[in-house]
């Protein structure tokens, strides 16, 4: 099938390529949803603990809440959970042509960036009692 | 250009679910939201009563099955993107998929027992 091997331009030096906003965004979409799937277990045994009446679950609970380590960690799902929520919405967008071109694709690009960034420190805050 | 489309349209399939499993995980989302708005967290005991309920239990329980479809189609696109021996590729299919075939099952049992 000859017609199907048009040359195309190809620039694959990674290091020289400066990704737009909205590729950078992309591919944070990818990672987040990677450190989702990752972090799954802990998620579920958070919800578990957090449900569970007897004392070691209590306990466990607390364990979870109280360390500083643990708390990086879901403070960083946070965002995960938001970056992937609001690019996911953008896609849902894009998919009904809304945003399509290059401006708007940018705008929302940074509207998803500050979004998800601004709620994950909004949420930190509340939680270590800031606000 | 005449293009030459390959394959049964298999594709198609997990597009779409992609995306439905999406729309549930987002409404699901702003409902725990509100929710949490609206007190289910303000204590233990506030907590526990407001996962009892059942339509809660079915929703969070469909929300779970919608995130473990969506990360089976999401996990498996990246294994096939970036791991190209196909030994290796099968292996991480297999245990993604029975991770969260177990994860289904972990989910079941937490909402369910309460």
């Amino acid at each position: 099938m000859p017609e199907m091997t048009k040359p195309r331009p190809k620039f694959l030096t990674l290091y020289q390529i400066r990704l737009p906003l909205a590729g950078f965004v992309s591919i944070l979409h990818r990672i987040s949803g990677a450190g989702l799937f990752l972090l799954l277990p802990l998620l579920i045994y958070t919800l578990q603990s957090s449900l569970d009446p007897q004392p070691e679950g209590v306990a466990a609970f607390q364990a979870i809440k109280n360390n500083l380590f643990v708390q990086i960690f879901l403070f960083g799902l946070c965002w995960a959970y938001l970056h992937h929520f609001c690019a996911g919405i953008r896609y849902l967008l894009l998919d009904v042509h809304v945003g399509v071109e290059k401006d708007g694709s940018h705008k929302s690009a940074i509207i998803v960036m500050l979004v998800s960034l601004s709620l994950t420190a909004l949420i930190a805050l509340k939680f270590m009692g800031v606000l | 250009m005449k293009r030459i489309v390959v394959g049964a349209h298999y594709g198609l399939k997990d597009w779409i679910a992609q995306r439905v499993t999406a729309v549930v995980m987002a409404v699901f989302t702003i409902v725990m939201i509100a929710a949490i708005a609206g007190g289910a967290t303000s204590s233990a005991e506030a907590w526990r009563g407001f996962m009892s309920h059942g339509a809660i239990r079915i929703a969070t329980f469909l929300f779970a099955i919608s995130l473990f479809y969506h990360a089976w189609i999401g996990i498996r696109d990246i294994w096939m993107d970036y791991v190209k021996p196909a030994g290796l590729r099968l292996a991480l299919h297999v245990l993604t998929a029975l991770a969260l075939i177990a994860y289904t099952g972990w989910t079941l049992q937490i909402l369910w027992r309460l």
